[in-house]
Formats: C-alpha cells, sequence, structure tokens
C-alpha cells in the first residue's frame, strides 16, 4: 500500500494516506482561492450541506464556503468555546444550534477560517435546504450582516416516502426561475447547460467510488469506520468539490487505499494507529461531537467497536437506494438529490433505512448519538430506536452530546454509557448466563 | 472456604457482597468512605467478611440447637459489643491524631493549626477544649451502644461527627476556644482515621474482646464464635462495578458496566423483573431486562444529577434535616406542594419561598419526592415504559416518601404493576458484580484468586 506512514504502526501521531494529503490539499487550495478573492475577482457563494447544489455553483465558477463545515472545523481546533460565548454575548440563547453561534463568532472574531486564511464575505446566500428551519433564520441574520443578496429554494419534505414529479417540478421551476438568474447576475456569466452536465457525469464517477468504500465495511473485519472515519470520506463530496476532476481522483485513489486493507484483511486505522481485534459492529445514528472527537473515537475504538454504517455520512444525500446524479437531466437530478438527503426523509423512511442497513451490515446493533443542537435529527429518535430494536432484534443504544459546544460534551456519561451498550450486546451475544 | 465478591463503587457509598460456594450471599458490607477508592473498596470488602462471619456464627448456633429467642439475643449482643468494640478503636485513632495536632505535632504537608511556630499559648483553651471532648465521647460510648440505643447511622464519621461537633460547640462556649479551630481539626483527623487501612485480623480481636465484655458468656456462643473465625476464607474471583469502577485495583476484564450489574442483581433478587429503577447518589438508571436479567435497553440522567440521592441530601441540610429524617416527614403531609424546579439548588430556592408563604415542612417536602419521582419517571418512559414486575433499587427505594410517589406514578402511567423492593436494595449492584464474578469463576477465567484489595 501507498501510504506516508511513520515507521511504527501505532504511534501517536496520526498516519496519513495518500488520499488523506490530496484532501488536506484540495481544502488548502479551496481556502487560498477564497482568502484572495476579493483581489481576483473570484465569487464566493454561503450555502448549506443537505442536498447542496455545488455542481450548478461550480458551473457558475463560484466557489462554495460551507458555514456548517467551518463550525465544525472550529470545534475540532478548539476555537468553537470562545466563538460560541461571542455570539452568546451578541445575545443569542444557549438554546440555539451551536453550528449556528459558532459560526457567528468566528465571523465577528475575524471570519478567520479553518486553514488560517480570511474568508471572503458572501457574495450571494444560497439558502438550498429549506428542511432545516434554523438555515432559514441562520442566513437571515448573515443577510443583515453582510448585507447580502439571498437565493432561496424551498425543498419541499417527504413526507410520504417519495418524491413525486410534482415536488420535483416545483424545485426545477424554481433553480430555472429564480436561482439560476441570480447565479448568472452574481457570476456575470451565461447558464451553460452542458457544463453542468460534465460536472454531473464527474460527480456520478465520484458517488459510485464513495459508495463502494462506505459498503466494504460490509467485509469482516471492516477495513473502514463509517462513521469516525467516515467523516473524513464525505468531506470532499458534500462539501465544495462534487463535479471536479480533484474528487474524482480523491475517491479513485481511496478506493484503492480501502482495497488493499481488504485484501491485506485490516481493520479500519484510528489516530492512534491500527484498530484491534473488530469485537462490536455498530450502525450510528446522528452527527458525532466535534469539540471532543478523537476522545470520543477512542472510546469506541478501545472497546473494538467499529461504526460499519452511519446516518451521518448521508447528511449531504443518500445514495443507498441507488441514486446517481444523471447528467442526461441536470436540473431534475440535481432537485432529487436536494430532496433525498438524509434529515428530509420522513421517519418511516429513516426506520426502513436503519433497518436494512443493520441487516445488510449484519451489526451487532443501532446507537444513536441524540445532539442537543439538531433537531433535524434528534426529532423522533428515540421512537426510531425503539422501532429499529423490534424490527431487527438487535439491541438499542442511546447517547446524548452536541455538535460543536464543549459544555454538552460530558466524557465521563458518555464512556459510563458506551461500556454499558457494548456490555449489553456482548451480554446478549453470549445468552446471559454463562 | 472460597467467596466471589461483587464491588460497588458508589459516588456515596461503597457496597461489597460476597458470595459462598453455591452461590449463596455470605455477606454485605458498605462504607461512606470516599477519600479514598482504594480503601472504601478495601473497607467495605472487610465488612461484608466481617458480616460473613456473623452468618457463619449464626450457622453454627443452628447446628449447635440454640434457637429462637436466646439465639437472636445472643447474637444481636454479640453484634452489637462487637460494633462498640470497632467504634472504640477508631476513636482511639481520632483521639491520638487530635491530640498530637493540639500538642503542634501534625503530618509533613499538613498546613498547622497555628501560624506562629509556639503554639503553646493559643492551644492552651483548644487543649483544654478537646481534652473534655475526646473523654465526654469515650464515656458515652457504652451508652451508645447499650441495648436497644439508636444511633443515627453506622459509620464512624457520622456516629463521631455528629457527638464532636455537637460538643465542640459547648466547649467553645464554655472555654473561649475556637470553635471553627475545632471543626478544623475533626476535618483533617477523620480523613486520616477513615483512610487507615482495615486489618485482616478486625474480627478476630474485636469479638474475643466482644466476647470478653459478657457477664455470663455462653459456651455455645464460644464455640462458634471460635469455629468462625477459625474458618479461612479466601477469594476466588472478583468483579468490580460503580461510578468509580474505572479506578478499582482490578484488570479490565473483572469491570462491569452498573447497568449491567443492577440488572443481573435486581433479577436475582426478583426473577421476575422486567423493568429496574436504580436511584443513587448521583445518577438514576431506568434499565428494561429479559426473562434472564439481560439488559435489552436502559436510559440514565446525563449531563445533570439533579433528581438523584444528592439531591435529597442537599434538601436535608436546607431543612437542618438528616436525609433519613426527610421520607418520614414527607409521609406525614395532608397535601402535596407542586415543585417546579428541576434544578437541585433552584429547588432549594422554591423551598425557602415556599417556607416563608407559611407552607407546612411536610407537604413542601411531599413534593419535592414527587419531583424527583418525576424525573425518573421521564427516564422510564424513554427507556421502553415500566412492564411487571418493577423492582426499585438504590439508596432512595430505602424513603417511604419516594416509593409511596413511584408507587402513585406508577400506578397513573402503567396500571397495577408489582414493585419489589429489598431491604437490601441498596446492595443491587454490588450482587450483580459478585454474580458476573461467580459467572467468570465457574468458566475458570477469574483465575487471579486473590482478593481486590
Amino acid at each position: 500500500m501507498t501510504t506516508n506512514k511513520k515507521p511504527s504502526a501505532g504511534a501517536a501521531t496520526a498516519m496519513k494516506d495518500n488520499s488523506q494529503l490530496r484532501q488536506k490539499q484540495m481544502i488548502a487550495e479551496h481556502f487560498s482561492r477564497l482568502a484572495v478573492a476579493p483581489q481576483t475577482g473570484d465569487k464566493a457563494v454561503y450555502t448549506f450541506v443537505p442536498g447542496n447544489l455545488t455542481e450548478l455553483l461550480r458551473c457558475f465558477d463560484l466557489l462554495p464556503v460551507l458555514p456548517e463545515i467551518n463550525a465544525l472545523q472550529s470545534a475540532m481546533r478548539g476555537k468553537s468555546r470562545d466563538y460560541i460565548s461571542a455570539a452568546e454575548k451578541l445575545g443569542h440563547s444557549e438554546d440555539v444550534c451551536t453550528y449556528v453561534k459558532c459560526d457567528l463568532g468566528m465571523m465577528k472574531s475575524g471570519n478567520i477560517g479553518p486553514t488560517g486564511e480570511r474568508l471572503p464575505d458572501p457574495d450571494l446566500l444560497l439558502l438550498s435546504y429549506t428542511g432545516c428551519f434554523t438555515f432559514l433564520k441562520w442566513f437571515e441574520i448573515l443577510r443583515e450582516e453582510y448585507d447580502s443578496p439571498v437565493a432561496m429554494l424551498h425543498v419541499p419534505y417527504q413526507a410520504d416516502g417519495q418524491i413525486t414529479d410534482s415536488m420535483r417540478n416545483y424545485v426545477v421551476e424554481q433553480l430555472r426561475e429564480k436561482v439560476i438568474p441570480e447565479l448568472e447576475r452574481v457570476s456575470g456569466k451565461k447558464y451553460d447547460e452542458d457544463r453542468l452536465k460534465e460536472l454531473l457525469a464527474r460527480s456520478a464517477q465520484a458517488e459510485d467510488d464513495l459508495v463502494w468504500v462506505l459498503e466494504s465495511a460490509k467485509h469482516r473485519p471492516s477495513p473502514i469506520d463509517a462513521y469516525f472515519g467516515g467523516v473524513y470520506y464525505i468531506g470532499p463530496i458534500f462539501t465544495a468539490f462534487r463535479g471536479t476532476q480533484d474528487a474524482v481522483e480523491y475517491y479513485r485513489e481511496l478506493r484503492e487505499e480501502v482495497q488493499e486493507r481488504l485484501d491485506a484483511g485490516l481493520g479500519p486505522v484510528t489516530p492512534d494507529g491500527e484498530m484491534g481485534e473488530e469485537r462490536f459492529r455498530i450502525v450510528v445514528e446522528g452527527p458525532p461531537n466535534w469539540t471532543s472527537f478523537r476522545e470520543f473515537w477512542k472510546m469506541f475504538a478501545d472497546e473494538g467497536a467499529v461504526v460499519v454504517c452511519s446516518t451521518y455520512t448521508k447528511v449531504g444525500g443518500v445514495y443507498d437506494t441507488g441514486f446517481r446524479h444523471d447528467p442526461e437531466r441536470p436540473l431534475e437530478t440535481l432537485a432529487d438529490y436536494c430532496m433525498g438527503c438524509y434529515t428530509n426523509l420522513n421517519l418511516p423512511s429513516r426506520v426502513e433505512m436503519l433497518t436494512r442497513n443493520i441487516e445488510d451490515y449484519d451489526a451487532d446493533g443501532l446507537l444513536i448519538n441524540s445532539i442537543k443542537s439538531c433537531n433535524s435529527f434528534s426529532a423522533g429518535q428515540l421512537m426510531i430506536l425503539r422501532e429499529v430494536e423490534s424490527r431487527t432484534g438487535k439491541p438499542g443504544g442511546f447517547i446524548e452530546s452536541d455538535l460543536v459546544d464543549p459544555r454538552y460534551f460530558s466524557a465521563a456519561n458518555i464512556k459510563n454509557r458506551l461500556e454499558s451498550y457494548f456490555q449489553m450486546i456482548e451480554q446478549k451475544r453470549s445468552g446471559g448466563a454463562r | 472456604m472460597n467467596y466471589c465478591v461483587g464491588i460497588d463503587l458508589g459516588s456515596t457509598t461503597t457496597k461489597a457482597v460476597i458470595l459462598g460456594d453455591s452461590g449463596e450471599i455470605l455477606g454485605r458490607g458498605i462504607t461512606n468512605s470516599r477519600s479514598s477508592y482504594k480503601v472504601a473498596c478495601d473497607v467495605a470488602l472487610s465488612e461484608a467478611l466481617i458480616d460473613a462471619r456473623f452468618g457463619l456464627v449464626a450457622a453454627e448456633l443452628d447446628r449447635s440447637g440454640m434457637a429462637g429467642e436466646r439465639k437472636t439475643e445472643a447474637l444481636a449482643a454479640l453484634e452489637r459489643r462487637f460494633r462498640e468494640q470497632q467504634y472504640r478503636n477508631h476513636l482511639r485513632q481520632f483521639d491520638e491524631r487530635v491530640r498530637d495536632r493540639v500538642a503542634g505535632r501534625h503530618p509533613a504537608g499538613e498546613l498547622p493549626l497555628y501560624k506562629t511556630e509556639t503554639p503553646d499559648e493559643p492551644s492552651e483553651d483548644l487543649s483544654k477544649a478537646i481534652d473534655w471532648i475526646l473523654t465526654q465521647m469515650e464515656d458515652e460510648t457504652k451508652g451508645l451502644y447499650a441495648a436497644g440505643a439508636s444511633r443515627k447511622s453506622d459509620f464512624f464519621r457520622d456516629l463521631c461527627g455528629g457527638r464532636y461537633l455537637a460538643l465542640a460547640e459547648e466547649a467553645a462556649r464554655a472555654t473561649g476556644a475556637s470553635f471553627d479551630k475545632l471543626a478544623g481539626l475533626f476535618d483533617k483527623v477523620i480523613l486520616e482515621v477513615e483512610n487507615l487501612p482495615s486489618e485482616s485480623d478486625d474480627f478476630q480481636v474485636h469479638v474475643r474482646a466482644a466476647l470478653d465484655g459478657f457477664e455470663r458468656p455462653d459456651k455455645e456462643l464460644g464455640r462458634a464464635v471460635d469455629h468462625a473465625a477459625g474458618l479461612a476464607l479466601e477469594s476466588s474471583a472478583n468483579v468490580g462495578t460503580g461510578y468509580g469502577r474505572q479506578t478499582l485495583p482490578f484488570p479490565k476484564e473483572q469491570i462491569r458496566s452498573e447497568i449491567l450489574c443492577h440488572g443481573l442483581g435486581a433479577h436475582s433478587m426478583f426473577p421476575e423483573t422486567r423493568t429496574v429503577l436504580d436511584i443513587g447518589g448521583q445518577d438514576t438508571k431506568a434499565i428494561q431486562v429479559d426473562g434472564e436479567g439481560i439488559v435489552t435497553s436502559f436510559q440514565m440522567n446525563d449531563r445533570c444529577a439533579a433528581g438523584c440521592g444528592r439531591y435529597l441530601g442537599y434538601i436535608a441540610d436546607e431543612m437542618n434535616l438528616g436525609v433519613h429524617e426527610l421520607g418520614p416527614l414527607a409521609c406525614k403531609a395532608s397535601r402535596t406542594v407542586r415543585i417546579n424546579s428541576t434544578c437541585t439548588v433552584f429547588a432549594g430556592a422554591e423551598l425557602r419561598e415556599r417556607l416563608s408563604l407559611g407552607e407546612k415542612r411536610e407537604d413542601i417536602l411531599a413534593g419535592l419526592h414527587r419531583a424527583i419521582i418525576l424525573r425518573a419517571m421521564s427516564l422510564l418512559a424513554r427507556s421502553g415504559g415500566v412492564s411487571d414486575q418493577f423492582t426499585f433499587t438504590g439508596g432512595v427505594a430505602k424513603n417511604e416518601a419516594a416509593v409511596a410517589a413511584l408507587s402513585q406514578l406508577v400506578r397513573e402511567n402503567f396500571g397495577d404493576v408489582a414493585i419489589n423492593i429489598s431491604p437490601d436494595s441498596i446492595y443491587t449492584g454490588a450482587l450483580g458484580a459478585a454474580l458476573f464474578a461467580r459467572r467468570e469463576w465457574l468458566r475458570g477465567d477469574n483465575g487471579d484468586g486473590g482478593s481486590p484489595s
């Protein structure tokens, strides 16, 4: 395998595969371009992850900025506590989504992005997902702050568990009549559908490789961790890079690396080195905690628990049922992608998806990390847990934390619950008595 | 004789249960020592072993044919005298250390009682006061353990502290010594006394002294004691659990989550148990178990420990009552005052406000108990509800007002469900741990054979 490992496996320093180095490079270049955008004339569009319209933005050479990603990056760099208190000083209550507060605090502290460079002001706020009401409020605040125009795409909820033609037409119409004209105005470029098709074809290629990587976890042992490792794998596809050649190459390389791990019969790599024996295979619902990401991961890895499938890696878009961006139906496929993202699914669809995941990945059970900040994920989770438990007969576990507010990660409690959960699985497996 | 140990290192008390060769409970021990997990663990275990030896004495008396009231009385008297010996021993240790400090001899690293290096003059009052306090305490011991005397706690810290501080107040008034200094002395010394290693021959030494105290020593009793004291007890397996389990001196395989231990412990006490509620010092657990005692689902409080045992401790302090007095007082309520605060500190404020409005203490207390149980009800609902039979465990299960509120709310929400409460419910987690230890031992995995200390 072609890696840049330090010679001693298991060393505390993180080992980086080539794909990881490539991703880092992609991000660095993107943020460098953003940093000099005011000078080069590049335009920045702030937008959201769920069902994002990256190909459409790229089609106009617009640069996406994702405030959610900036917030989680701030948390991983230990800056979210200060940013959140800066936002609370401005009057935002303790109960407001901490992504919002972290982003506002970052903005008020000079808008320095994850690479240490300043982010440009938005030339447009593209509110591409309305399934989360907080997103509306978030961009309302940014609109006041930056006096920036907003393009809003209203995304119908899949209340009946499916996308109907009228829903699709409704979104396409908005794309055609509201979003595209606004993008033309901001970029000064005409909409070029052939170019969009090229981008979408590259998306589909990258998506095939991503899905292959995520599904590699069906093997025993799983060569990847589909939650803690998974959040790195979804980075390029759910942020600024879907549709680019870089993304195609990143996923091809990642796939080759995972194939090599599979061939060698290896388990996942953790920040502390190769994981030991795979003792538990878990499906996880809900975003991870970002402030104590490594500590959280270690609580799993130390117990030999591998996350074989997670819903968080479907937060940008769901590929489970075969969806790939289709260059032949450019606007329709964007509409389907938007409406198909995980939090836009109704509860019965989520239950079905999780039940199928547990079966397909031969998992030991479903664990929910319920996030205080995120109603889009958290509402209805206990019902989901009970229902999936009864359909699969596999035990469920429930822990609570937050996205980026370190005050809501109680390590001792979470560790206690996780250990109890893993021991419960073990006890159940061994028939309890002996 | 071999035994298996389960230790539950809780946030308020540490419990130990030991099981005999055929899985029967040999003994239970509890301590409120919190300053060192290691010591708490040792003390709880040695208390459980003492309890086991008393059990052996009783069994031996059965064999000798002694029965009925005669046996009960003999055993009660023996145990009372034994506890008196234990108390005297602790008091001696306490006495020595207090006097050392008054004389200016304090352990390295500890701040001296006086800022000056010549303590002679200011210690005059103090030393007189101490002399009087300690003599009083020594004199009171006999009465404390007289037949029929009631003690507010079985823990040395509580017994000694209650009397010492009351006497210190008197002494301060009479001699002009500083009460703060006297109280400070207690705080320092009690930690040290609690942390003294428990001697393995505790039982031997104290039981003999206890026997010597009998006016007409009973031959059968003497023989039974000889037998029980002489029996070698060997630990064959141990498992730890509880809030502090990570700090137990056991390898990882010998540590179990308290959720699993409470589930199994409750199943063992009441085999028909399907739902378990445990309210401990700082956490509340709602657990669902199957017919084998295997946990199928659970919920715990997170981030906030309002509504746990310590909440009652705080309320007791606010009302200047002992925590054991709360339940009986609340049971006298004629109505239940509604308490809205879920936060312990706010509930304290609400309590004061209600008192100032003229509400009766018992009515407010009934409301506070209901408030605790309402929080537990939410956890129960989230864990999957309450199924027949329902077992209530943990320290709070000893509080009759909490039990009354729980019974009412369970009936209202889940219909008629049998509610089990064992007098030994505080040992549920330790019992579960001991059962796990026994399983490991039967499987031959827990081969160290050593005691956890």
